[in-house]
């Protein structure tokens, strides 16, 4: 008879014993990684590129003329091996949405790591497909005039969204258009 | 690798579970795991390329059922297991019980031996290759044609590196395609854009 499979916290222990006794240290590793996790590669990042994008017309064009240099003026980091960075253009006309069929690829330390859904089947299998239909379950529904170009993220590029700036917003300082900002703005699941 | 994972496109899922606060961790279990696979990327036990095809390796009913952070562990696991750090016995021992890991997988393969250069503009047609191994060409593309938007900076190539084969670095293209060429009658209209490594690539007639 073949044994149960051992709960997943126990193999996540097994795994990281095995490392720990072969002097990699993972417990160290564990915490730093967490804590880049959750305070150095977040949404904020982005946003604060954003408000910038929206109130600087200089920034703006840098930003699409080479993202990663652009990001870099704010202190926004990217992995060396992501060597391109794509800020996607929505218009009143045009939304851009980005995705990972194949896995979960994103501009993390830009726009923060994915959120659940992104790396869920349904997202990876529907969302290049049923574009429109995706989008307008997940609360956005788009007027049909207005066009749909879906990015799958599948090298070491990675894209973001740079969204429309609601018009009511305009003359706000850069903090405070920062704080409206969201991550689900910035993959392009929803318009703010 | 023509694997579960190759879900783009895939149908008969049902509505996408998503919130405005999804998390991006359940537990701390997971971030555990995102840690540990990127420990040992960092101190070269595996690649990223290596990494992500260990997870296409998952047997398929194991890949659909396991959670997102389960295929990582998965996948370190198994990689660590291939590279001889540790057995799966011992993992199995430590943890109590069963410890499934990826099924073993094809050989890699180098740069295609004609690759030729695309500028903006070109209409380009996906090669109709079936590669065993690893690959980033979701077979939604496959024998499609697009035009390409950009060209990216060379990467290390996909096919080679997961498997340890020596390749030259490749830039990618990112092609649109239109919904009609993927999926015609059958998709919501949209152009979508992927990046295309060079070795995939054909110009259109």
């Amino acid at each position: 008879m073949r044994q149960a499979v051992a709960p997943v916290e126990k193999r996540v222990g097994a795994i990281q014993a095995v490392l720990e006794e072969r002097g990699m240290k993972p417990g160290e590793f564990i915490v730093q990684a967490t804590r880049l996790a959750e305070e150095k590669w977040v949404p904020q990042n982005g946003a604060r590129v954003v408000a910038k994008a929206w109130t600087d017309a200089a920034f703006r064009q840098r930003l699409f003329d080479d993202g990663i240099a652009a990001v870099a003026e704010l202190g926004i980091e990217m992995p060396r091996h992501h060597r391109k960075l794509v800020v996607l253009e929505n218009t009143p006309t045009l939304h851009n949405v980005i995705c990972c069929t194949l896995c979960s690829c994103t501009a993390f330390t830009v726009i923060g790591l994915p959120p659940d859904w992104y790396k869920d089947l349904e997202y990876r299998a529907r969302v290049v497909r049923e574009s429109r239909t995706v989008l307008k379950e997940m609360g956005l529904d788009l007027a049909p005039d207005i066009e749909i170009r879906v990015w799958d993220t599948t090298a070491d590029t990675r894209y973001m969204v740079l969204p429309v700036q609601p018009p009511e917003t305009m003359g706000w300082p850069e903090d405070r258009l920062a704080a409206i900002v969201t991550k689900d703005s910035m993959i392009g699941v929803a318009r703010l | 690798m023509d694997g579960i994972h190759d879900l783009g496109g895939k149908q008969g899922f049902g509505p996408v579970r998503h919130s405005p606060t999804a998390p991006v961790f359940h537990a701390p279990w997971e971030k555990r795991a995102n840690a540990l696979y990127s420990l040992a990327v960092r101190l070269g036990i595996f690649n990223m390329d290596e990494y992500r095809h260990a997870i296409e390796r998952m047997e398929p009913r194991h890949y659909v059922a396991a959670s997102y952070y389960e295929r990582t562990l998965t996948s370190l696991a198994t990689l660590c297991v291939e590279k001889g750090i540790v057995t799966r016995e011992e993992l199995e021992r430590r943890a109590g019980g069963a410890f499934p890991l990826a099924l073993p997988g094809a050989a890699g393969r180098s740069n295609v031996a004609r690759r030729e250069h695309f500028l903006p503009g070109d209409r380009v047609k996906v090669r109709r290759d079936h590669v065993p191994g690893h690959a980033r060409m979701p077979a939604y593309i496959r024998g499609k044609q697009g035009v390409v938007v950009s060209e990216s900076p060379a990467y290390p190539f996909p096919d080679a590196q997961a498997h340890g084969v020596q390749a030259a670095d490749e830039p990618t293209f990112d092609v649109r395609f239109t919904t009609a060429e993927l999926w015609p009658d059958s998709a919501d209209q949209a152009l979508v854009h992927v990046g295309v490594f060079q070795s995939y690539l054909e110009r259109a007639a």
